[in-house]
């Protein structure tokens, strides 16, 4: 771990230890987690200096404003947090309001301990704790209102934002009861426990699709993201960075043309000791135009690095000569013994299948503003990760994480780009040279080069059948860079089953899958190469994106060279058996749905057109959002691939936000598309080759295939929607293409040479 | 200093004739709901209208746009509510909403010129915006749908003009 770096510990805020406290305050009522730092100074605080900043307050004008502890990235979820917490309280959906809260402990995610947005997990680490927290301010609400009524609370009826009394006619809306200061109570940990939530039938809130709160500042130009910040006496910086991705070092700097740039401050050279970047230099001036200009009027010399001749060839040939050697990696699953099993197999398969490394490209490109204030760092930034990116920051200023505040803004685009704080580094140490707040804007090129990428993947798979067509073993070897062990937190690694120290988990995700298959090996084998010259990142859906790709094309293969459905082949491996049950058959009948939807078995396709089924339990075995997907794909005879339909079902236990759901379901699959397709970056000395939307290509709008989505409510927890998607679809249109032409490709993106060169074959 | 005429006011800014108005338009006038994307004219966060017509701010010059008419999203309808704002709140369809300026001030130069534009005709002048959360499908449905706005609003005002 970096010595620069002060990194938390995660440590778990337990609310269920925790008191709950609403209280009245001077700009109304405030509601909170007592013991979490805050809420107590709240309550104590003088009217003057008072800040609202606990889990969610009501004003006596009745707007009840909910503060997101989570990263806003286009999935809502701050409406979402503020639409669980409406459900309890019985407010008005008008009424609510949502703020982005800063990165104060107090806002930690109460299962994680940290602030930190990815996974897919937020909804259903929080829903809990927000019906909590709403249905502990209707029961003080009510209590308040039944005390200035003078009538008995259990009469009372909440609703709208008003309390009523039917009996005597009498009500008061919540405005009035903050006013009246009645509403004051306190719940032991065991009362705060007792509430009895509402069960989904007595929802009204709950699996309505309300319109979006941050949605309008969203189509008038006045939402605010990190780019948009604007401090008085700020000045700009531009970065430049080195050919190299990772590695380089800076020899010189010559600043003699950047002096004739009007409004040049300074060049200031980076001293990261934090580790986050290498070889950069800040040009800062008056404005970002000016900024860009002495930036390319620098002229800089580099040491090129270790990594300064890699290519993505060379990193994929250390993943191969890695995964031959029996000693390489730690085992994340180990039942059984394949190797024994496949000498007793009637046949054994074995194929490789590769990824490239892809960009996250969000249409903010990176950026960060730092302002030296007093004794306290300011970081205005939309950001993933608070907790860990303040580190970051401070690592960069030499100062403790606790005079770091972060100030989150909406974020233009996070798909798990803005976990990291690579961008906070050029703005504190330019803001600490100049003297100034100081916003650094990565250029496109700056942006896509100096990508946390995902990681190249190289996956080798080895399966067993028996003489019936049963699948009996499976080995799959995952050789990448780690992502995760990169953030230097061990509670983010996972112990090997093998006992060899701990894995990135999210590097082999799904491998874990839900087939009963007996003898089961995965190995997670780290490419050491990869992960320094390629520093990799969380690109949404992280590991099933790549594990996915593997298994489910696999799986494909086994029941082509069996003869069986690839369909029913798959159904028949979810049986539910052992530590199966259950989600196998959530799973299965996922599968059948989108099989149903889809059309698939009943309908006879023209030659060269063709259907292929994959379906995932992404995003972690934990926290599966069941996910199943029919492509339907037209190849032509040059190996060109038109995806003429994706049709998507999932089963999300419950629908907070129907509409949302959707939105993402279908955002997440034409990202897989775009993967599978679209999207490849290639290393070059050291360098990532793309820089710029002409050689990086996600999909556009005349891309786009027909999508239909189906969303199962089944009633069982509610999982996520914002990645499981991405994984499914690249499998279901490989499997697709297989059914249409006979081609078989086992490497993304998927390009018509490959595809052509597959059908020849 | 060049002047520009910017939301029907006029405004000088303090930025050499070589200034990409993008940056203009964000630093000097702090109008911030214009964005940043590429740099390059590849992506089409940054359009704005120039006498009418879709440009790429990131590629226009403040030296070359003096004296003509600029629009931003700011200042696109007096509060928010031209037909393809209110259409965008009704299907609902920005996520991060980053490239979302630029997606509505790029619609609204077609259907100023095309109030009926089939689907293809909406996906050619679209396509050179980008949407990294992907909601293209509810983008095409808010332009169809502010489209039948805008023609039953003017038919409605042509029925009622006095003959």
């Amino acid at each position: 771990m970096n010595q620069y770096v002060k990194n938390v510990t995660s440590e778990t805020t337990d609310l269920s230890r925790r008191s709950f406290l609403v209280g009245s305050a001077a700009t109304g009522l405030v509601l909170g987690y007592a013991g979490v730092p805050g809420i107590g100074e709240a309550l104590a605080a003088a009217p003057a200096n008072f800040e609202p900043s606990v889990w969610y307050a009501i004003a006596p004008d009745g707007l009840v404003t909910v503060t997101c502890g989570k990263a806003d990235m286009g999935q809502h979820i701050a409406s979402t947090m503020a639409q669980i917490v409406c459900e309890e309280l019985g407010a008005k959906w008008s009424d609510m309001r949502v703020a982005l809260a800063s990165n104060d402990p107090k806002f930690n995610d109460p299962v994680l301990g940290a602030q930190i947005t990815g996974g897919s997990w937020s909804t259903m680490m929080n829903f809990e704790a927000m019906s909590r927290g709403g249905a502990a301010g209707r029961i003080a609400l009510t209590e308040g209102a039944a005390a200035v009524m003078a009538v008995p609370a259990s009469e009372l009826v909440v609703r709208d934002s008003v309390i009523s009394h039917p009996k005597s006619k009498k009500q008061m809306s919540f405005a009035d009861i903050v006013k009246s200061g009645k509403a004051t109570k306190t719940f032991t940990p065991d009362e705060l426990k007792a509430i009895t939530l509402k069960t989904p039938d007595q929802y009204t809130m709950i699996g309505v699709s309300v319109p979006q709160l941050d949605i309008p500042s969203k189509t008038n130009g006045t939402a605010k993201y990190g780019i948009d910040v604007m401090l008085p006496g700020m000045a700009y910086g531009a970065v430049v960075t080195p050919p190299v991705r990772f590695g380089a070092t800076v020899k010189s700097v010559d600043d003699g043309a950047a002096k004739k740039v009007p409004g040049f401050i300074k060049a200031v050279t980076l001293d990261d000791k934090t580790g986050t970047t290498s070889g950069w230099v800040v040009a800062v001036a008056n404005t970002y135009a000016n900024a860009k200009k002495a930036a390319a009027a620098l002229k800089v010399a580099y040491d090129g690095g270790p990594n300064a001749k890699l290519s993505s060839q060379s990193l994929l040939d250390e993943a191969k000569r890695l995964q031959q050697l029996d000693d390489s990696g730690q085992f994340f699953v180990k039942d059984g013994d394949p190797n024994a099993a496949f000498g007793t197999a009637a046949k054994v398969l074995e194929a490789e299948y590769t990824t490239n490394m892809n960009i996250h490209a969000p249409m903010e490109p990176m950026n960060a503003t730092a302002e030296f204030k007093g004794d306290i760092l300011h970081i205005y930034s939309g950001n993933q990760f608070a907790t860990r990116s303040g580190a970051i920051a401070a690592g960069a200023a030499g100062i403790d994480p606790k005079f770091v505040v972060m100030h989150q803004m909406w974020l233009g685009g996070g798909f798990g780009r803005r976990l990291d704080a690579d961008m906070m580094v050029p703005a504190v140490q330019a803001a600490k040279a100049v003297g100034k707040p100081v916003k650094v804007i990565y250029t496109r090129e700056n942006d896509m080069t100096m990508d946390f990428s995902r990681p190249l993947t190289y996956q080798k798979v080895k399966a067993g059948v028996d003489g019936d067509g049963k699948l009996v073993a499976i080995s799959h070897d995952v050789v990448s860079a780690w992502p995760t062990a990169r953030w230097g937190i061990p509670d983010f690694l996972t112990p090997s089953v093998d006992k060899k120290g701990p894995l990135d988990s999210f590097t082999v995700n799904g491998a874990d899958f839900f087939y009963t298959v007996p003898n089961h090996y995965v190995r997670a084998i780290k490419n050491e190469l990869a992960h320094n010259a390629t520093p990799s990142g969380q690109l949404r859906s992280v590991a099933p994106g790549w594990t996915f790709w593997a298994v489910e094309s696999m799986i494909d293969e086994i029941a082509a060279a069996t003869d069986q459905d690839p369909a029913q082949f798959r159904i028949a491996l979810l049986d539910g058996k052992g530590k199966n049950d259950g989600g196998a058959q959530r799973l299965r009948n996922t599968l059948l749905a989108a099989m149903g939807l889809s059309g698939y078995g009943t309908k006879k396709l023209p030659k060269g057109e063709g259907m292929g089924v994959a379906c995932v339990s992404s995003q972690e075995r934990a926290t599966a959002s069941w996910t199943a997907c029919v492509a339907h794909v037209a190849v032509a005879p040059s190996g060109e691939v038109t995806v003429k339909k994706l049709t998507v079902a999932t089963d999300v236990g419950t629908q907070v936000h129907p509409d949302n759901i959707r939105a993402q379901v279908e955002g997440a699959a034409l990202w897989g598309l775009s993967l599978a397709m679209y999207e490849k970056a290639t290393l070059k000395d050291g360098g990532i080759e793309q820089t710029n939307f002409d050689s990086y290509t996600p999909l556009r709008m005349s891309q786009m295939p027909e999508v239909a989505v189906a969303v199962i409510a089944n009633g069982e927890k509610a999982t996520g929607v914002g990645e499981p998607a991405v994984t499914v679809v690249a499998p279901a249109i490989g499997n697709a293409i297989f059914n249409a032409s006979g081609a078989r490709v086992r490497a993304l993106p998927i390009t018509a040479e490959a595809v052509k060169a597959g059908m020849k074959a | 200093m060049p002047t520009l005429t910017i939301n029907g006011r006029s405004m000088s800014v303090d930025a050499a004739n070589d200034t990409p108005l993008l940056w203009a338009i964000r630093e000097q006038l702090q109008m911030t709901g214009t964005k940043f994307g590429c740099g390059a004219g590849l992506c089409g966060a940054c359009t704005v209208h120039v006498n009418g017509e879709a440009v790429r701010s990131c590629q226009t010059m403040v030296g070359d746009v003096a004296g003509k008419k600029i629009t931003t999203i700011e200042g696109l309808s007096a509060k928010g509510d031209h037909p393809l704002q209110k259409a965008w709140i009704a299907e609902q369809v920005p996520q991060c909403g980053y490239c979302q300026s630029g997606q509505i001030m790029q619609a609204a130069s077609l259907l100023a010129k095309n109030p009926n534009p089939t689907k293809e005709e909406v996906v050619a002048h679209m396509d050179g915006n980008l949407c990294r959360c992907m909601t293209y499908s509810r983008i095409q449905k808010a332009i169809m749908r502010a489209a039948t706005e805008m023609r039953t609003a003017s038919a409605t005002a042509t029925e009622r003009r006095p003959t």
